[in-house]
């Protein structure tokens, strides 16, 4: 069926049909999400009370909007933290796995290119409860050989920025490898006949070739710091992120504030996906 | 190699080690460890196989465990199912600009976090939902219906949840056919159906097992969308692994759970990537 081919009516509408409702499969839970943040009620359902924004500035008690929701910002706060360093040290790792398997080549770089690939294909929860494991084991060691304490490879946010480490890492390395590798070297080899040092040649030239991808990379590493569930729940201390704030109050039971939390988050996640996009036009 | 390029070599690779080995080698293998050894005391601990023996010897584990599973491979099959034709159309029968923009429609769920897109599917179909309201005005129910809390309601999830992961690889792959294949297969008689099946299906495999691997990894290992819309019989293997590890602490046999899990779906990725042929290099590191 490609559109040379002459087809009945009834087939092509029908096509048509189901495309359609897949889309409205696809746009329904999201807007209704965004639909009742709105909502004058203290439950996000029907029946439609009205339009209001006190889920978003409300003070008073029970409409207290986001913004003076206090955990809520907090947990915002701790995302935004997490996310910040997930990002640089993914971007950094990336960049240096970048030049390591594109420029180099050595024994054993086969397989430590699957094993760069492994943490695509391990379960985040496992993930989680690997490191759990991994840090606890090391704190209590530590603990015993030097009678002090090591709360930082306790469940935390030292352990959340890790754990998602762990595997952000690699959409980081993919990304920057594939940008690399499209570089001509002969532009770096110019640069040190023009007398530039190893170092000076790779600064200058090669790493803002590579800037669209390193941002684009970082961008897309915030928003899965950011959107990261299973490895942050088993990974956990006291302060939690937002996502795990939110599966909390979710669980007690749910006001539209959570609505208007999920359309800021919704918002954010827009402009940070055009400004990947962005980053990715530039490269051309 | 020089001195000064070989330093800058071990520069490069200190960082791939030190990320690798601290935090994914040593810790299955720590994973491992624990799941081999069983409490015998405070602090006290033996080697052996008895955390594997309780996961056999609990009917609800390995139900659970089973049940997970199934529910997965059928998740696998049922995005395909309805993934393929969507992919389909924007691959072969759009051109241009319709086809960046459904394409990039199709994008939209994976830039909102999974728990928004589970809260959307709570408000949808609980009792007091947008599903049942709508079904009582228009006639088809007398009272309010409970949608959530059920396996139905986990699979809409999961499918949402991972659609797209299918449709990318498809359309990717489908739009690399060439047109001229599929009139040719016309010119020379073929059906609908068998040009479908000889020509269209062959050629899209790659991205079919790609996207079937990764499908099935995702509902496996999901927590939140059978925890949210599942009810309270609605196990998921990686609920029991959560509760071994944070509500019981009992980690000796949440371990045995985890390393279960992860044997389970790296033996599904190996046969997938077996049977069709690739690489795990080819179809993972685009």
């Amino acid at each position: 069926m490609i559109p040379t081919i002459p087809q009945t009516n009834v087939l092509k509408w029908s096509y048509r049909a189901y495309v359609t409702l897949f889309f409205i499969y696809l746009a329904l839970p999201l807007t209704v999400v965004c639909v009742f943040a709105f909502n004058d009620s203290v439950f996000p359902s029907l029946p439609w009370e009205g339009f209001t924004m006190a889920w978003f500035f409300g003070t008073e008690a029970p409409f207290i909007g986001v913004f003076n929701e206090r955990s809520i910002m907090r947990a915002i706060g701790t995302s935004a933290f997490v996310a910040m360093w997930v990002a640089g040290l993914a971007v950094f790792v990336g960049t240096c796995n970048a030049f390591l398997f594109v420029r180099h080549d050595f024994r054993g770089k086969g397989f430590l290119y699957i094993l760069m690939l492994l943490p695509l294909i391990i379960p985040g929860v496992i993930l989680g409860i690997s490191i759990l494991v991994f840090a606890s084991s090391v704190a209590n060691t530590l603990e015993d050989a030097t009678n002090m304490w090591f709360d930082g490879l306790r469940p935390g946010l030292l352990l959340v920025i890790l754990g998602q480490f762990s595997f952000i890492t690699t959409f980081a390395t993919l990304v920057i490898s594939a940008r690399l590798q499209k570089f001509d070297p002969s532009l770096e080899e110019a640069a040190l006949n023009l007398g530039a040092s190893k170092w000076g040649a790779v600064r200058q030239v090669t790493l803002p070739f590579l800037f669209p991808a390193i941002m684009g990379a970082g961008v897309v590493a915030v928003l899965m710091s950011f959107e990261n569930f299973n490895t942050t729940l088993m990974l956990v201390g006291s302060d939690s992120p937002l996502t795990i704030t939110m599966f909390d109050k979710l669980k007690h039971g749910s006001t539209p504030v959570l609505n208007a939390v999920s359309l800021l988050l919704m918002i954010i996640s827009a402009a940070l996906g055009l400004l990947a996009l962005l980053f990715q036009r530039s490269k051309e | 190699m020089t001195d000064k390029s070989k330093l800058g070599f071990y520069l490069l690779l200190m960082p791939l080690m030190l990320w690798l080995i601290t935090l994914i080698v040593l810790p299955h293998i720590g994973l491992f460890m624990v799941s081999i050894s069983e409490k015998i005391g405070v602090r006290e601990y033996e080697t052996g196989l008895g955390n594997y023996a309780v996961f056999f010897n609990e009917p609800l584990y390995w139900r659970t465990f089973a049940r997970t599973a199934f529910m997965s491979i059928f998740t696998t099959i049922l995005t395909l199912v309805l993934g393929f034709p969507v992919a389909y159309y924007i691959a072969k029968l759009t051109r241009g600009r319709t086809k960046t923009t459904l394409f990039l429609m199709c994008l939209i769920p994976f830039w909102v976090s999974e728990l928004v897109r589970t809260f959307g599917w709570m408000i949808l179909l609980r009792e007091t939902g947008v599903l049942s309201n709508f079904l009582q005005y228009t006639g088809v129910i007398g009272g309010p219906v409970e949608f959530l809390y059920n396996d139905g309601a986990i699979m809409v999830g999961l499918v949402y949840t991972s659609i797209l992961f299918m449709i990318v690889p498809l359309v990717t792959t489908l739009d690399s056919l060439d047109d001229s294949l599929i009139e040719a297969g016309y010119d020379l008689g073929g059906t609908g159906y068998s040009i479908m099946r000889e020509i269209v299906i062959p050629h899209a495999m790659p991205g079919i097992v790609s996207g079937c691997i990764v499908v099935f990894m995702l509902s496996l290992g999901n927590y939140l969308t059978p925890i949210l819309l599942g009810g309270k019989d609605s196990l998921w293997f990686t609920g029991l692994i959560y509760t071994q590890f944070i509500t019981r602490f009992n980690w000796e046999l949440g371990s045995a759970f985890g390393f279960l899990l992860l044997a389970l779906s790296s033996t599904i990725v190996f046969l997938g990537l077996k049977l069709s042929r690739q690489s795990l290099t080819e179809t993972m590191g685009r």
